[in-house]
């Protein structure tokens, strides 16, 4: 029996509405339970040791005054954590060629950048850990630091690691049709250059982890801010060699991830490792400072692309050299060549044409490793397509959403596969920008641009059309070998007075992943959201699945629990039907009653129903199946990804004596398939537009050239905050995904991916009458003052 | 981080202080609001602190015209100053410049006399005494002293204070009629450091111009003062840009802040014609 | 270290209405002194450096950057945290706003936030977006994007001003 999506009016029509999330009421009073919250018995806190330097062999390492320290009960070397701990390598067999040495927890003979953790210091409390940790003396032997992208690979720079030949992790060229041949044709080609900056996710809780090992039991026991927690369970059980029906990793209340808090880190790993020696809780609280050199970095790109269009503004070929620097390692398990390999596949998502090549140059840094952060590659890919969308409309002097129509796969083209060879089931390209024209009052808009320039005020606006992967399948990391699940699985059982408890293996970090359970399961059974309890992250009770990565949560963890919670009901109705000597077709549940299909007359309540099956089974016939509890898991089989589309607008104002960009507005329209909890759903959408609107105005992280972090603190990196960020307008299309009967693909990283180019967009409209362009982000006043070419050095 | 406090003590009073300071051999630390030295000791830049509080000092609180000046005392927090309705009568330009500075939880805590003895380039408040021509007063254990804002600020957080000695109070001249008091500044986000900041204030006696966050200290910008007096904009931007060396960091270049220095000259400029007319 | 300055201080406060006695290290900043003495874990620090605004507690009256004061300092002091306001219900319209209108997500900035915006809401009046903007820029929340957290704030001006009409 399918549900009725369409019908808002049937019973428990949950999925579609928004209902308040479950666990929002003990996070306003201050009852949220995050790793840092919790204390038990004889737990010691761990700090580290860091490496100053980017690149400098491990000499001898002198302990002496840092064990006088009061408080000290152990430390611990790179040395000592590899007798209990074995490395990983972060490669992937389909990356063709991706290559990094092994990593250890600690550092073993060499550091490689600034930050790496060399030394773990343990003590009764933190203080008296990073007074000792300050007392390590490191014979350091500095060796060359490799800090440029574009040179990494030139002759004379330095190998960072001999042994691999060369500093290339990875490289892969994609081409299709013949864009030599397209370009010499051509009606008109744009050339640009585009430079999107490092950047780091700053969550407000920074990585956190308490492991405790009992040695009696062989049982570990890791409270993790992690998004994904069998993985962790995994790889915890591999590199310290316990199986995993013994690691239990819990994650409870998350203080924000957006991808930070699914990699694997060697002081996270050292921490288990040295919980596994001592036999006794650790506690490792990263702080905000050690967090900005130590966090997974991402976005470091330097891209020179172009366009060829013909008279009517038909792209006809487009071709993207797109280079990044990553740090000394790929990070495990996912590796660091996934965002560049995003930039191929990404790049002109949403437009049909022919000639397309795009490649990607992946280099060894001896900075802060990089890896998946919010929309991976996305905000990148848009950029340089939407970039030179723009560019192009602008030299053959098209309307910008004029030359976007004439492009985009029309939106009954589907299924289609794209020239970077991505496979699309259903978009909705001009549906999207139908609505955004409307909701934005695109001609008003222009108009008032139109009067602001009389008054010698510069007002722009930036359209950004993009398409963004949700739902992966084992296509993204699986059949690369990595550890990585992309089924996932629910359980939903019945309680004895009724109550319905769901067991899921995706996670919650704040977004509403608790909430849109809630309803799966509350209208798959036939109960209210209130009557369902969740529980998430705890690996010891729920299905092993992959946790929250890449928008699958409500696509594909919604789905298992969907099909469980339909299980539940089946198994419910098959007893509820031989209690009430009727056919379980004409039962039907509601509201936690079950009731008469056809008139809604209620004939049992479901804690009567429970009371028999587990206290009365004797009344029941003997050979009748009653479980209560049921499992499903799902997998997505015909499409590696689900793709998503949108389309964004920014309206802004520079002030071209200053520099400033003011955001005036903001709006989204987003095709995320079944939208479950409309106002979750919205505010994911929201805040992904924030977070790409500090990258497009803001975020920065800098180096020196050797390799020293110059911008690690919250006053000189810089966030977005309250006063400069805009409202922002956010409609829906919903093309739901056949692959699955919720229909529902993700929605949490679509913002990120499109804001920065409507930024830049924007931009560039207001400063085109002065001849002005920038496309090296972020878009500081000074850039966009040197752009307009009023800065004399 | 986790702060390494050597010790601490809580002055009762401006003497104990005294008597706490001498006794601290060179590693005493005067803490008022903290929200400059709790930050440095949170990051491991200051170790090893012997700290005297002086904050439950009450006499060092509070806000009062005396004869021909407006005096301020070093404790008052900078919610009371950008609240206080004295100053906003004297000396609009503190209350002002309050607004521009982080935000209201710091401004709750951090204290007008912690900030001038910290001395941060980049901080609106030693530019603010320079462009009103404020006198600090001090108490050392040679007895009281005054400094002119002038000869206070001497480099990168470093005033004319000693170790032993503590800033008491500032004094302000009263409004006088036709005065014209106005700041500039321009920052990445509300409440950020500026990227660059102007203090601009008309007297009979002319005009009086400090910048902030373009140099090691606060900079009072004396040629182009000279130059508006003559009432010459033009050549009083082109003295600016001469008088300021601007730093370059992550935030900006030195060639951003000059250009900028001159803008925000231009902009206070235009609101004191504004004003007048 | 000398008789006059201690290492180790003793203080004595009320913290959510509740007398507390404590000899404190001379450097613990007031959020380890809650979170670690007393078991309130409802305030975060999170920078440590007073930009983030996670740390915000309330002080004799006034909002402070917890990371930012010296549990040293606190003697004789009335202080607040988000559990003694749920206690209260001194912030209850406040909290169910955010809750309604969904004005977090992870919940880590939220006690903090809940104490800034509280200030706010204590001048009374109406409040402009661009004021409340303005009054929360001080409060880094990765998560939510702002917006949902000014219409909350919003609604509640709105419902305290109105107090029951339409």
């Amino acid at each position: 029996m399918t549900i009725p999506f369409n019908n808002p009016d049937r019973p428990n029509s949950y999925i579609g509405k928004t209902v308040p999330r479950p666990n929002a009421t003990k996070l306003v009073q201050g009852r949220g339970r995050y790793v840092d919250d919790i204390v038990l018995p004889r737990m010691l806190h761990v700090a580290f040791s860091r490496s100053p330097l980017a690149h400098a062999k491990i000499g001898t390492i002198d302990l002496d005054e840092a064990k006088a320290v009061k408080g000290v009960v152990r430390i611990f070397t790179g040395a000592d954590l590899a007798e209990v701990c074995t490395p990983w390598v972060a490669v992937l067999a389909h990356l063709k060629g991706l290559k990094s040495p092994p990593e250890h927890p600690l550092a073993v003979d060499r550091v490689c950048w600034v930050g790496e953790p060399v030394v773990a210091v343990v003590a009764n409390t933190r203080a008296a850990a990073e007074e000792a940790a300050s007392l390590v003396v490191v014979d350091y032997e500095e060796l060359p630091a490799v800090t440029d992208t574009m040179t990494a690979l030139d002759k004379d720079t330095p190998i960072i690691h001999p042994e691999m030949g060369d500093n290339l992790a990875f490289r892969r060229l994609h081409e299709e049709g013949d864009v030599d041949a397209a370009f010499t044709t051509a009606h008109k080609v744009v050339s640009a250059s585009f430079r999107t900056a490092r950047h780091t996710g700053v969550t407000l809780e920074p990585r956190s982890i308490l492991v405790d090992w009992n040695p009696a039991e062989g049982q570990m026991t890791a409270y993790h801010a992690t998004q994904a927690p069998h993985m962790m369970q995994t790889v915890f059980a591999k590199h310290l060699d316990i199986p995993e029906s013994r690691v239990r990793v819990i994650c409870g209340d998350v203080g924000g991830s957006y991808g930070i808090k699914v990699h694997v880190y060697p002081d996270e790993v050292a921490t288990a490792a040295i919980a596994k020696v001592m036999g006794r809780p650790i506690k490792f609280i990263a702080d905000r400072l050690e967090s900005f050199s130590t966090d997974i970095h991402a976005r470091d790109h330097e891209i020179k692309a172009k366009i060829a269009v013909d008279a009517d503004g038909k792209i006809l070929a487009i071709d993207v050299d797109d280079w990044t620097g990553i740090g000394p390692y790929s990070v495990y398990p996912r590796t660091s060549a996934i965002e560049g390999n995003q930039v191929v596949n990404l790049c002109c998502g949403p437009y049909d044409f022919a000639n397309y090549r795009a490649q990607t140059t992946v280099v060894f840094q001896n900075k802060t490793p990089t890896c998946q952060y919010r929309a991976v590659g996305h905000p990148i890919a848009v950029a340089i397509t939407e970039g030179l969308v723009d560019m192009a409309a602008a030299a053959i002097g098209m309307d910008p959403v004029e030359i976007r129509r004439r492009n985009m796969y029309p939106d009954d083209a589907y299924p289609v596969t794209s020239p970077a060879k991505m496979m699309f089931e259903g978009l909705s390209h001009h549906a999207s920008m139908d609505k955004l024209i409307e909701m934005m009052d695109y001609d008003a808009l222009r108009a008032d641009q139109a009067e602001a320039r009389k008054q010698g005020k510069y007002r722009g606006i930036g359209i950004a059309s993009f398409i963004e992967l949700t739902n992966p399948s084992p296509f993204m990391y699986g059949i690369g070998g990595a550890r990585i699940s992309a089924q996932d699985g629910c359980t939903v059982r019945m309680d004895p007075d009724g109550s319905v408890v769901a067991l899921s293996g995706v996670t919650e970090q704040g977004q509403g992943t608790e909430a849109m359970l809630s309803q799966v399961v509350a209208e798959g059974v036939g109960v209210l959201p209130s009557q369902v309890r969740v529980i998430t992250g705890d690996t010891q009770v729920t299905p092993y699945g992959g946790g929250t990565w890449a928008s699958r949560g409500a696509g594909i963890g919604g789905e298992a629990a969907l099909q469980a919670a339909r299980a539940l009901r089946g198994s419910i109705l098959e007893v509820a039907a031989a209690m009430l000597q009727a056919d379980a077709g004409h039962l039907d549940i509601r509201d936690g009653q079950i009731v008469d299909a056809e008139t809604g007359e209620d004939r049992m309540p479901l804690e009567e129903l429970g009371r028999i099956v587990y206290f009365r089974g004797d009344t029941l016939p003997k050979d009748l199946p009653r479980e209560l509890v049921q499992t499903r898991h799902f997998i997505t089989m015909e499409y590696p990804f689900a793709f998503t589309n949108g389309v964004q607008a920014s309206y802004l104002e520079v002030d071209t004596d200053t520099g400033v960009v003011t955001l005036l507005k903001h709006w989204c329209v987003e095709d995320c398939g079944r939208v479950i909890n409309p106002q979750l759903v919205d505010e994911q959408i929201r805040v992904g537009i924030v977070q790409g609107l500090g990258g497009a105005l803001y975020e920065e992280i800098h180096y020196d050239e050797d390799g020293q972090l110059l911008n690690g603190s919250m006053a000189d990196y810089l966030v977005p905050m309250a006063a400069e960020m805009p409202d922002m307008v956010v409609g829906h299309v919903e093309t739901p995904t056949k692959e699955s009967e919720l229909g529902a693909k993700g929605a949490g990283e679509a913002g990120t991916a499109g804001a920065p180019a409507a930024v830049m967009n924007a931009i560039n409209d207001a400063l085109r009458p002065l001849g002005a362009q920038v496309t090296e982000m972020p878009f500081t006043p000074e850039r966009i003052l040197r752009a307009l070419g009023k800065l004399q050095d | 981080m986790k702060a390494s406090a050597g010790g601490y003590a809580r002055a009762e009073s401006v003497g104990h202080a005294l008597e706490l300071l001498a006794a601290s051999d060179g590693q005493g630390r005067v803490l008022a609001g903290g929200q400059s030295l709790i930050a440095a000791m949170n990051m491991r830049l200051s170790v090893g602190d012997l700290l005297v509080d002086i904050s439950k000092i009450s006499d060092l609180s509070g806000v009062a015209v005396e004869g021909e000046t407006l005096r301020i005392g070093a404790l008052t927090r900078h919610a009371q100053i950008g609240a206080d309705p004295l100053v906003k009568t004297h000396a609009p330009l503190l209350t002002d410049a309050v607004a521009h500075i982080a935000h209201a939880a710091i401004r709750n805590r951090g204290t007008i006399g912690g900030a001038l003895a910290h001395a941060d380039p980049a901080a609106e408040f030693p530019a603010c005494a320079l462009a009103l021509g404020a006198t600090m007063h001090v108490e050392g254990p040679d007895g009281s002293r005054s400094i002119a804002a002038e000869d206070f600020f001497e480099e990168v957080f470093t005033t004319a204070l000693n170790d032993g000695d503590i800033l008491t109070a500032i004094t302000v001249p009263v409004f006088e009629a036709g005065e014209v008091q106005i700041i500039e500044e321009v920052a990445r986000r509300s409440g950020d450091y500026a990227l660059v900041g102007l203090c601009l204030v008309k007297r009979a006696a002319g005009h009086r111009i400090a910048l902030f966050s373009v140099g090691p200290k606060p900079l009072l910008a004396t040629g182009a003062m000279a130059a508006l007096d003559a009432g010459d904009l033009d050549a009083a931007v082109n003295a600016l840009s001469a008088e300021i060396d601007p730093p370059s960091d992550t935030q900006a270049s030195a060639a951003y802040r000059r250009h900028l220095a001159g803008v925000l000259l231009r902009r206070a400029v235009a609101r004191l014609k504004g004003d007048v007319a | 270290m000398t008789d006059l300055f201690r290492d180790k201080v003793d203080v004595s406060m009320m913290v959510n209405g509740e007398p507390v006695e404590a000899r404190v290290p001379a450097g613990q900043h007031m959020i380890d002194f809650l979170r670690l003495e007393l078991g309130l874990t409802g305030a975060h620090a999170s920078c440590e450096h007073g930009v983030c605004g996670a740390c915000t507690i309330r002080v004799d009256g006034d909002a402070v950057r917890g990371c930012l004061m010296l549990a040293a300092q606190a003697d004789g002091a009335e202080v607040w945290t988000v559990e003694g306001l749920t206690d209260t219900s001194a912030i209850s319209d406040l909290q169910d706003a955010f809750v309604e209108r969904n004005a977090l997500q992870c919940g880590f900035c939220t006690p903090g936030m809940l104490v800034a915006a509280a200030e706010l809401l204590s001048r009374g009046g109406v409040l402009s977006r661009a004021e409340i903007r303005e009054h929360l820029s001080g409060n880094y929340c990765r998560c939510t994007g702002y917006e949902a957290i000014i219409d909350a704030v919003e609604s509640v001006a709105k419902g305290r001003a109105g107090k029951g009409t339409a």
